[in-house]
């Protein structure tokens, strides 16, 4: 009898610390940022280009102009929420959807867009390129 | 910035503060404000216009002197106009609104070519002709409390120049003697750029005159219908330029965009317009057997499929959400494919089904990924529920045991 | 058994374990057809072992910021591995928690287990219970989403509304005028240091009592013993209530992993200060009944404002509430004591499901 319960006991232990065990692991992926996130490496991006990052549940577009200067920018379109991207060509953001036309601050220039995109604080620290969203102070 | 801006708004208060101390007394509206009907003219009215703000006078229109109190006032030896005719109306404010060296003093950025393009437009032209009917400055900008078209009240903000242009437009009584229909205002209330400039409050979205022109207004031509649509919508009238259709209209006679899409009202468009339905726009020209109905058949096709997936990912990953996943990141790539969906929406004014189905492929390779991780989701859902049964299974046993075990030691007792 | 055996005599040699254990090995427990109740107080003791628990690992991973926080328990739930476990059971084992020890007051207020000497046991129970519903009020706004942040301002304002003090209540819960990160600092410094001391405490006094007093026997089957005293059975506390104790934390952990697999608590979207509040704000369930009333009574009653009206009744029921032992006296005062409980779980329980209901 004593066997049976302390079986019992030992695998119905087991079931709880594996669970907890596997919990202390830290996993691999240490962040999910906030209203902070790391857009990615110096020297990652060339001048005059730009690449999209994840910020929160949305996409941002991180952008190193020819003056060497970062900019980042909610990458979401205002028109019909397509995902905007850097034109090198033009030095302006574009909309592939419907050509859609942001200068480098956000704003709408031309095309449908019906605002300007929302405009993130940049900051390099060591060689990250950290973006925050701005704060209403 | 604010230090200036409330700098600027003092300075601004002291002048008029100033120029109202400064104003001669003023018999016009001592009289006026007593009148009835359309001589009925308050000071508190006209200290409203852009014009009074600016210094001006009733004698700067109607000329008279305003500081004289009886009727040498009004006499001919003042200058006293009188009544503007409604002919005489836009020579009047061109004298002072064509004059680039006066208007410069009070507003160096206004143009000064808005009666020279009257001059062009079908109400200048008629009126030139003797009409007295047409609309005059004062028609579209009101008289004695006119507002700079910034202002939300003026009868020219954007979000007011459709009723504005309504008045007239919209009367069947007033516009039966020029044969056109009075309907476009009833038609523009329902359509897509109505409801973005009044509901979504986007003011850069089109009313009358975006398309018709202000001063110079004139229908388009059937020529140039494409050239006003493509201010806006850049890609699709590049398309269309190249497109087979470009010809084909302009030699059965049809104005470009606007034969599919109408005029005034036009609804938001819907993947129905494509295809062989009885929706749809394609089968107005085309019938079965000819290469466009094959195309608008194909696109249709296309378009939905990708729809469909991409509904179908959605179910998937709103499925694994509501068991408790977490499904952010495929969430924010099926966005992608919502981004070729509307490319691809743009790509039918090829009218080719070639290049949509480049949109739509892009597009479902996207799709067949996120309804991959969706599966995945689910798979771990089960996984979670097997490792919940095994430790349902201990736990079980436990209390089975724990109860035997009381009934052995309180059987010894 | 051997060794277990010589490491009890040691501890016994040195503390003197047996004596200290004397107590609970004396310790009986009455059987009768109410018994079933007694088991309450002991799940809501383990459900608050649990919390403490699945606590301090969700502590682990949380960051208490408004930047933060909600990023923090999204990361739990996706990334660490049985994330989305810790934070289910938590959640679950709250709101178990929080329903097995209002059955437990009823039971207590039904079998009047508070008589005399056990009113202060009945007066360090209900304030755990008070702790119990303040752990939920602030945990529930921890992870930052939208819902828990416009409860917790409904909520705030609520208290806020109380005369002479309120406003200085709300200033002090939400540690400003509007409910902010700072809130949320606080709101984290009462849920895992404040309200876990006291409760750790007042848990203590009350086994301390129940422990110095013994478990209570019904009032309707104490004088059934008292003429028949052959009919008077009782099981020994250890280790045969124990052991069946055992059996229902167990099937409690059986119902706990069962949830957290099928019902995994959500998470909702990030709280944005600035944008308006949704539709259809409600209260975690155990305020429902509270806060569905305070919806219900007119703005104006008289000269009065609706809203004190009901705070300040409430505040006053919950007061008698707490100080029903010493109400308690003839057999008039019982029958209402039991009249009012009726009412109170009536009202209670309409009020929760019309809440649900409501829009």
């Amino acid at each position: 009898m004593g066997m049976l319960l302390g079986g019992g006991l030992f695998a119905s232990a087991l079931s709880f610390f594996y669970p907890v065990l596997r919990y202390l692991v830290p996993p691999r992926l240490t962040d999910m940022g906030g209203d902070t996130v790391v857009a990615g490496k110096v020297g990652e991006l060339r001048p005059n280009s730009g690449k999209i990052f994840r910020f929160g549940s949305r996409p941002g577009l991180l952008m190193l102009g020819s003056d060497g200067q970062y900019r980042a920018l909610s990458a979401t379109c205002t028109h019909l929420s397509c995902t905007v991207q850097y034109r090198g060509d033009l030095r302006q953001v574009w909309c592939a959807c419907h050509n859609g036309m942001y200068d480098l601050a956000g704003r709408n220039l031309s095309g449908p867009p019906p605002r300007p995109l929302e405009q993130y604080d940049v900051h390099v620290r060591g060689d990250e390129i950290i973006v925050s969203r701005r704060r209403e102070a | 910035m604010w230090r200036n801006r409330s700098l600027g708004a003092i300075f601004v208060l002291i002048i008029t503060v100033a120029l109202a101390q400064a104003q001669q007394p003023n018999s016009c509206v001592d009289c006026h404000s007593a009148l009835e009907g359309e001589l009925h003219v308050t000071q508190e009215q006209f200290a409203q216009d852009i014009h009074a703000q600016k210094g001006l006078t009733c004698a700067s229109c109607h000329g008279g002197d305003p500081s004289k109190t009886d009727d040498s006032a009004m006499s001919k030896a003042a200058g006293f106009k009188g009544k503007i005719e409604r002919a005489g109306v836009p020579k009047l404010c061109g004298s002072c609104h064509s004059d680039p060296a006066f208007m410069r003093q009070y507003n160096p950025s206004l143009r000064t070519d808005q009666f020279s393009q009257y001059q062009t437009s079908i109400h200048g032209k008629r009126q030139a002709a003797g009409d007295t009917k047409v609309a005059v400055c004062t028609d579209c900008h009101g008289v004695h409390d006119l507002r700079p078209a910034s202002d939300t009240r003026s009868k020219v903000h954007p979000l007011n120049i459709a009723t504005t242009c309504s008045r007239c437009h919209a009367d069947a009584e007033y516009m039966a003697t020029y044969k056109i229909p009075t309907n476009q205002f009833a038609d523009y209330k329902t359509s897509v750029h109505h409801e973005a400039l009044v509901e979504r409050g986007d003011l850069s979205a089109p009313t009358c005159t975006t398309c018709h022109g202000n001063h110079g207004a004139t229908p388009p031509g059937v020529g140039s219908v494409a050239n006003v649509c493509s201010t806006c919508h850049v890609f699709q009238a590049q398309l269309f330029e190249a497109s087979p259709h470009k010809a084909a209209f302009a030699s059965a006679g049809l104005p470009g965009c606007v034969t599919c899409h109408s005029n005034h009202g036009i609804s938001k468009p819907s993947d129905a317009m494509l295809g062989t339905s009885a929706h749809s726009v394609c089968t107005n020209c085309h019938t079965q057997g000819d290469a466009g109905y094959k195309a608008a058949g194909d696109m249709q096709q296309q378009i939905s499929g990708l729809e469909t997936s991409i509904v179908r990912s959605d179910r998937i990953l709103s499925q694994a959400e509501s068991s408790g996943m977490e499904v952010s990141q495929p969430r924010l790539e099926l966005d992608q494919a919502r981004d070729a969906l509307t490319k691809a929406r743009v790509t039918v004014h090829t009218f080719a089904a070639h290049p949509v189905r480049a949109d739509v492929d892009s597009g479902l390779k996207i799709t067949t990924k996120t309804y991959g991780e969706g599966e995945g989701a689910l798979r771990e859902r089960d996984y979670r529920r097997t490792g919940l049964g095994m430790s349902l299974v201990a736990i079980v046993f436990v209390v089975v045991a724990l109860r035997l075990y009381i009934k052995e030691i309180e059987k010894n007792q | 058994m051997a060794p277990l055996a010589r490491v009890r005599n040691w501890l016994d040699e040195r503390f003197g374990w047996d004596e200290l254990l004397a107590p609970l090995r004396h310790k009986t427990v009455p059987i009768h057809r109410y018994s079933y109740w007694y088991f309450l107080g002991g799940i809501t003791l383990f459900l608050f072992g649990v919390q403490v628990c699945t606590g301090i690992l969700l502590l682990l991973y949380y960051r208490p910021s408004a930047n933060e926080a909600f990023e923090s328990v999204q990361y739990l739930m996706t990334q660490v591995k049985f994330g989305w476990l810790v934070r289910s059971v938590h959640s679950w084992a709250a709101n178990l928690m929080i329903l097995t020890a209002f059955l437990h007051m009823f039971s207590v207020v039904f079998l009047r287990a508070y008589r005399k000497p056990r009113e202060l046991t009945w007066v360090s129970g209900m304030l755990l219970l008070f702790l119990a519903m303040g752990f939920g009020f602030s945990g529930y706004l921890l992870p930052w989403n939208t819902l828990a942040f416009f409860a917790t301002k409904v909520g705030t304002d609520i208290a806020g509304q109380v005369p002479f003090v309120g406003h200085r209540t709300m200033i002090f819960l939400r540690g400003g005028e509007e409910v902010t990160g700072a809130t949320l600092s606080r709101f984290f410094g009462f849920h895992v240091a404040v309200l876990p001391g006291l409760t750790t405490l007042l848990v203590g006094v009350h086994l301390l009592l129940i422990q110095r007093f013994g478990i209570s026997v019904p009032a309707r089957i104490e004088p059934e013993w008292r003429e028949l005293p052959q009919e008077k059975r009782e099981m020994r506390f250890f280790p045969s209530f124990l052991l069946r104790e055992l059996m229902a934390w167990y099937i409690a952990l059986g119902v706990l992993g069962a949830l957290a697999a099928f019902s995994p608590w959500g998470l909702g979207t990030k709280a944005d200060p600035f944008a308006p509040a949704p539709a259809g704000i409600k209260p975690e369930w155990y305020f429902l009944f509270m806060f569905q009333t305070l919806k219900l009574i007119p703005a104006k009653l008289g000269l009065l404002d609706g809203e004190v009206v009901g705070i300040l009744t409430f505040s006053l029921a919950g007061l008698i509430w707490l100080l029903v032992p010493f109400l308690d006296g003839t057999k008039r005062t019982q029958r209402l004591v039991t009249g009012a409980a009726m009412f109170v779980v009536a009202y209670m329980g309409m009020m929760t499901a019309y809440g649900y209901v409501a829009k």
